[in-house]
């Protein structure tokens, strides 16, 4: 009881600056991570690339003039160069090579000894660990059992999301079969594939309303993030699951109501364990609205809901939100991969969850920590495995179904994923690069010149949100067909069929130790 | 070799022949007519592995469980037989009898039981005597190296070896059998464990599985059927097929029907055209057991007591002909097969992908069979309708 005063302190999220930085007004010199340039034989002097940089990196003296601090390399301005004036290369380096010193840590060890703060990065993990998915490959048949051609022969993708019985009880009346009792609530994709939560705020109305749209044609969920549901968003709220995360940002009844599924957001792959932060600046008059927060206040996410601090208590917000909804909706659970993940996913399953969302380490984020984002977490391939095998082993995969994020690249991927055991996979960041992201790394700025990751009108109405969701629902029909073409590869005609079997995945230059805990033999040994 | 080497071996795929016939009356014959139709069909086996069952032949002890056993050392039997002893009240044992024959070498010791199960182990155990039954064969079959249970129901047998069917039906001389149902089976493994047990049927109590194909998804549905028990030691196709219809039929209670329509699904369009509360099950059918949909090309025969059943993969990867002739119900890979079990069939048909055709004692109608209602028209589909 005596320590209770300083207890307080402990439970303060670090990642704002600590104590009071003080600015060092002459910064040490430190080398610009692009190298911009410009042919002025070619330039016509129009200055759009002025108008597209969204950093105000370009200033004008006769001529466009970079200030090579504030050049991301989005290559937004050499895109909508009409002379094809600009180009923007990495730049080379300085200093010595060092192979323990890279050239990254040097630079953010003098950012942080001029600013005093804590490094701030968006989007995924982006340094070199190995990808479990280019150690596996896929199956295929010859000989003993055909394959079957997807063009010519029925292919099925469809998906359930939720909680299935073990068994179901049969009666007959009038020659006819009947299904006794009631099924849980359960969702229906067209394709194993949905899109990963992004909170308007994190990411542009625009931005929002083209993987909504898309979501729609395709048949597939997408996923509020924990910024509210918007207005304009509510048409197609019938295909989203709407977050209840830790700030509890814009919900109330109606927005449980209007959703097709409820998902507490517990962690994310590329912040495990901490909160979420969206800079007054960016919270508009529309953002204060869909978030239920005044205008240009932080909206600051707590790192764990403080109404969870253990698995029965997420048991009780599970059945809370399940009573709101009159069990008509599934509930998800969304948590970072991390090291116990197979026993905390069965806690969720136990806990009444019908969805476990898994979000591996190289999860995409508008804001996080770059020590967070690089160094906490595990793969989601490894997250993939264990949960499948921990819940089988249990008796209880029936209970839920699970989503993997983190990662998922191409349709190749996807396929590896649910041969591991996933129900479906969620894409972010694969969903952002076709709305154009270049991945320059700077959402957290909310400056995207792209138009995505920002709040900025003059930058948001660059994305075309009728535009954006063809160029989505091309992704998502391409994914499908490319699995279509991976199972009928493999002598298999539903999607079912491969979720989960191992036997149809082969590693290759893995330790003995990673493909037992994949549940995969190596190359070269048969069936 | 023993099993353990087996064991060490990959799992065994496998191309077939198969046959069957059944007396919708119960009318029993010897097994000469079976065995000349698995003849015909030499040439879809390779001589590593054939075999048969046959239901009704054992009349005299039709309450008792009769355990086929196979021994490869007398430590192995020594080991088995005091399990047996411990669980079994045994009414008789025997060798099962066996003629010389050139295409059938190195026979190990075979046995056999008719048993019950004793009172005190079983009410202990507090199952039903058939799971009782179930759970001393997986303990033998799983854990005593070198003794392997082939046959396990009552009334019923398997009889298989290494080598061409019909020796394996001269070996086992199942001419002096009289049976109402006669499942054969001729194999073609694309690999070679040179053991006994690998050969067809499967079967776990009365069923008894034939099988053609190779299973693309076995990987999942064996880690299926793991979650409810089962220990697919085998390492065959045809075994995660035998537990699944165990699962499905006899301990979750579906209709044989249901069972092949999970087995074999029908196709997601279709269920979508169905017509309420059918459309309602089977979408319940297909979600619930999703990692049950057997997918990849087969060709399966099962049987169990009063009923034998003939079934194909939904796009039908592998042939399967079907035919009547009074109250018989012929089944096998080829017609040739069928006119060598009868030469003068009254109707013969091609089953449709996925639609079971299935065989009742005391029922004249053969569910299936063109010109009669199927009872769940569902099951039947051609690929061309789901693509369109």
């Amino acid at each position: 009881m005596t320590t209770s005063s300083t207890d307080r302190s402990d439970t303060r999220p670090q990642t704002r600056p600590t104590a009071q930085p003080r600015a060092v007004r002459a910064p040490l010199y430190r080398p610009y991570e692009f190298l911009w340039e410009h042919d002025p034989e070619r330039c016509a002097r129009c200055k759009r690339c002025l108008q597209q940089c969204g950093f105000k990196a370009l200033t004008w003296q006769d001529g466009p003039v970079v200030d090579p601090a504030k050049c991301v390399g989005c290559h937004r301005c050499e895109a909508f160069c009409p002379q094809g004036a600009i180009s923007i290369r990495p730049s080379p380096q300085y200093f010595r090579p060092h192979p323990l010193w890279t050239q990254s840590h040097r630079r953010n060890l003098w950012l942080q000894a001029e600013t005093g703060g804590v490094l701030l990065t968006g989007m995924g993990n982006d340094l070199p660990y190995p990808v479990l998915w280019d150690h596996l490959l896929l199956d295929a048949c010859q000989v003993t059992n055909p394959s079957i051609d997807p063009l010519r022969e029925p292919m099925e993708l469809r998906t359930h999301l939720g909680r299935r019985p073990d068994r179901l009880a049969v009666t007959w009346t009038n020659g006819e079969p009947r299904l006794l009792g009631d099924l849980e609530p359960t969702l229906e994709l067209a394709t194993p594939i949905v899109f990963a939560a992004m909170s308007y705020g994190s990411i542009s109305l625009n931005a929002q309303k083209a993987i909504a749209m898309a979501a729609e044609e395709c048949g597939v969920m997408w996923n509020t993030g924990e910024g509210g549901l918007h207005a304009d968003l509510r048409p197609f709220a019938h295909r989203a699951f709407v977050q209840c995360a830790s700030g509890r940002f814009g919900v109330e009844a109606d927005y449980l109501r209007a959703g097709a599924a409820i998902e507490i957001k517990i962690g994310q792959g590329a912040k495990p364990g901490i909160g979420g932060h969206l800079p007054g600046e960016k919270v508009s008059q529309e953002v204060s609205e869909t978030r239920m927060i005044p205008v240009g206040s932080d909206a600051l996410s707590p790192a764990p809901q403080h109404d969870i601090y253990s698995i029965e208590d997420l048991r009780q917000l599970i059945y809370a939100l399940k009573e709101a909804t009159n069990y008509e909706k599934p509930v998800s659970v969304k948590i970072a991969a991390v090291h116990n993940v197979a026993a905390i996913a069965s806690g969720i399953v136990r806990a009444g969850a019908d969805i476990v969302y898994l979000d591996g380490f190289r999860g995409g984020t508008g804001a996080a920590p770059t020590q967070i984002r690089d160094h906490l977490g595990i793969p989601i391939e490894i997250a993939i495995a264990v949960v499948d095998q921990q819940l089988r082993d249990e008796g209880i995969r029936n209970q839920a179904s699970i989503i993997a994020a983190g990662g998922i690249r191409s349709s190749a991927d996807m396929a590896k994923a649910i041969a591991l055991g996933a129900d479906a996979v969620a894409i972010g960041t694969g969903a952002l690069l076709a709305l154009g992201c270049t991945l320059c790394q700077k959402c957290y700025t909310g400056r995207c010149s792209w138009g995505i990751a920002t709040q900025d009108p003059a930058l948001t109405r660059r994305l075309d949100p009728y535009l954006g969701s063809q160029r989505l629902v091309n992704l998502v029909r391409a994914w499908s067909a490319e699995l279509e073409e991976i199972l009928g590869a493999m002598g298999v005609n539903a999607v079912e069929s491969l979720r989960g079997s191992r036997e149809r995945l082969r590693g290759l230059g893995l330790d003995r130790t990673v493909l037992d805990v994949l549940g995969v033999k190596p190359a070269g040994v048969g069936a | 070799m023993n099993r353990s080497d087996f064991d060490r071996t990959a799992r065994n795929i496998s191309g077939c022949g198969l046959s069957g016939m059944m007396s919708l009356t119960g009318e029993r014959v010897n097994g000469r007519a079976v065995r000349e139709s698995i003849a015909i069909l030499h040439d879809r086996s390779n001589g590593l592995g054939g075999g048969f069952a046959a239901y009704g032949i054992y009349p005299e002890r039709s309450d008792h469980f009769a355990l086929h056993i196979m021994y490869y050392s007398q430590e192995a039997q020594d080991r088995t037989e005091e399990v047996l002893e411990e669980a079994f009240d045994i009414a008789q044992d025997e060798r099962i009898p066996t003629r010389p024959n050139r295409g059938i070498s190195d026979p190990p010791s075979l046995m056999r039981y008719f048993v019950l199960p004793r009172a005190v182990p079983l009410a202990e155990a507090g199952v039903t005597a058939e799971d009782f039954v179930l759970q001393r064969v997986m303990h033998i079959n799983a854990d005593i190296d070198d003794a392997f249970v082939f046959s396990s129901g009552k009334n019923m047998g398997a009889f298989k070896a290494v080598g061409y069917a019909e020796d394996v039906a001269d070996f086992f001389r199942l001419d002096e059998y009289q049976a109402y149902i006669w499942i054969a089976h001729g194999r073609f493994p694309t690999n070679t464990p040179g053991w006994w047990g690998g050969a067809h049927p499967f079967t776990l109590l009365d069923w008894a599985v034939v099988h053609n194909g190779e299973i693309s998804s076995y990987g999942i549905n064996r880690r299926y059927l793991e979650m409810f028990g089962y220990r697919c030691t085998m390492r065959t196709d045809t075994e995660v097929m035998a537990y699944l219809l165990d699962l499905l039929i006899r301990r979750h209670g579906l209709p044989v029907e249901l069972a092949c329509d999970v087995i074999a699904a029908p196709f997601w369009k279709q269920i979508d055209h169905m017509p309420e509360p059918r459309r309602r099950l089977y979408t319940a059918l297909r979600m619930t057991y999703a990692s049950a949909l057997v997918n990849g090309p087969f060709a399966i025969i099962f049987g169990r007591q009063g009923e034998m059943v003939g079934l194909n993969d939904r796009i039908k990867l592998r042939p399967l002909v079907a035919a009547r002739r009074g109250s018989w119900l012929y089944l096998s890979s080829e017609e040739a097969g069928v006119r060598a079990m009868c030469p003068d069939p009254d109707l013969v048909w091609t089953p449709r992908a996925g639609h079971p055709v299935i065989g009742r004692l005391g029922s004249d109608t053969v569910v299936g069979e063109p010109g009669t209602e199927p009872p769940l028209e569902t099951a039947g589909f051609r690929a061309q309708e789901a693509k369109s």
